[in-house]
């Protein structure tokens, strides 16, 4: 009798994305570290590595690379198809849907810094309304909207700074200016 | 500031248009509007529907006894009840559109009501 081996081609992309979203597995794991005044406030680092993917692969990698963040994620904190892990996704499927649109913004004009705000305010939007429609149906939450938006356009615009640095120190090693 | 180099014109645009948006939220669901009437149930039906502007007090019969609330300076007050625990005397003072009293034992009830009528769980 032969054993036979399920072997699955995995392709130069398919580790590409892998790794990316490892990257940002760990910028996850790393921000559960830090503490957070309210529930939700959360600094949202790996969405610098989305930010980052999206620039330079498109957005279909980027998909890739967040949706497997969102579910990795949720396995290694063990909380896989609980309210948690529906909140994650459901900013991060918003946050995917603006961002496809947001990317089509003339470059000049409009860089990581926009993209990464718009995406900070979908990204709590979706969450807003998974609690609402399914976790909390009270009008009392609606307290609470204009924190989570000031935090969304703080971080937002911190992770967007973080993106185009690191984009820009790559570009001139490329170019080997340094 | 090697930071701001980063920033485009629109992303400006972006960064102002967020913060008008932040600021309205909060002006829009953080204002807490005075109330400009009280309306007094007792037994769950409309005992009074009283104007803030004129200071006066009201007794209200219940099952237990009389309920007394005070219009003070566009205030209300549950000033005393015969409720065994007091939580609705306790609550002090309302003055935003959507607080209300409850005297549950003695079936006796004041909500303030402003412009428009927010929600609250209550009414949700």
């Amino acid at each position: 009798m032969t054993s036979s081996t399920i072997k699955l081609q995995a392709t130069a992309e398919d580790h590409h994305i892998a790794r990316m979203a490892a990257v940002a597995l760990g910028l996850t794991v790393l921000e559960a570290a830090i503490p957070s005044p309210l529930p939700g406030v959360k600094p949202g680092l790996a969405n610098i590595v989305t930010l980052i993917v999206l620039a330079r692969y498109g957005w279909r990698t980027a998909a890739w690379v967040s949706l497997l963040r969102v579910l990795a994620g949720s396995l290694l904190f063990g909380n896989f198809l609980t309210p948690g892990f529906f909140l994650s996704l459901s900013g991060a499927l918003l946050s995917l849907l603006v961002l496809a649109f947001a990317q089509h913004l003339p470059s000049r004009w409009f860089g990581p810094v926009s993209l990464s705000i718009y995406a900070a305010f979908a990204h709590i939007a979706g969450q807003m309304e998974i609690v609402y429609l399914w976790l909390i149906p009270h009008a009392g939450i609606a307290y609470l909207i204009p924190i989570f938006a000031a935090a969304a356009l703080v971080f937002g615009t911190v992770n967007g700074l973080i993106a185009a640095r690191f984009m820009d120190n790559e570009e001139t090693k490329q170019l080997g200016v340094h | 500031m090697h930071a701001l180099r980063h920033i485009r014109p629109g992303d400006w645009l972006t960064l102002l248009s967020g913060s008008v948006c932040v600021v309205w939220l909060m002006l829009s669901l953080w204002s807490s509007e005075l109330a400009d009437k009280a309306v007094i149930r007792s037994g769950g039906k409309i005992f009074r529907e009283v104007p803030l502007s004129r200071d006066q007090s009201i007794e209200v019969p219940g099952p237990l006894g009389v309920s007394l609330i005070l219009i003070q300076h566009r205030k209300v007050r549950i000033a005393s009840d015969p409720s065994p625990r007091q939580y609705c005397v306790r609550q002090g003072w309302l003055e935003h559109a959507g607080e209300i009293a409850l005297c549950l034992p003695n079936q006796v009830s004041v909500e303030l009501l402003g412009g428009h009528k927010r929600y609250d769980s209550l009414n949700y």
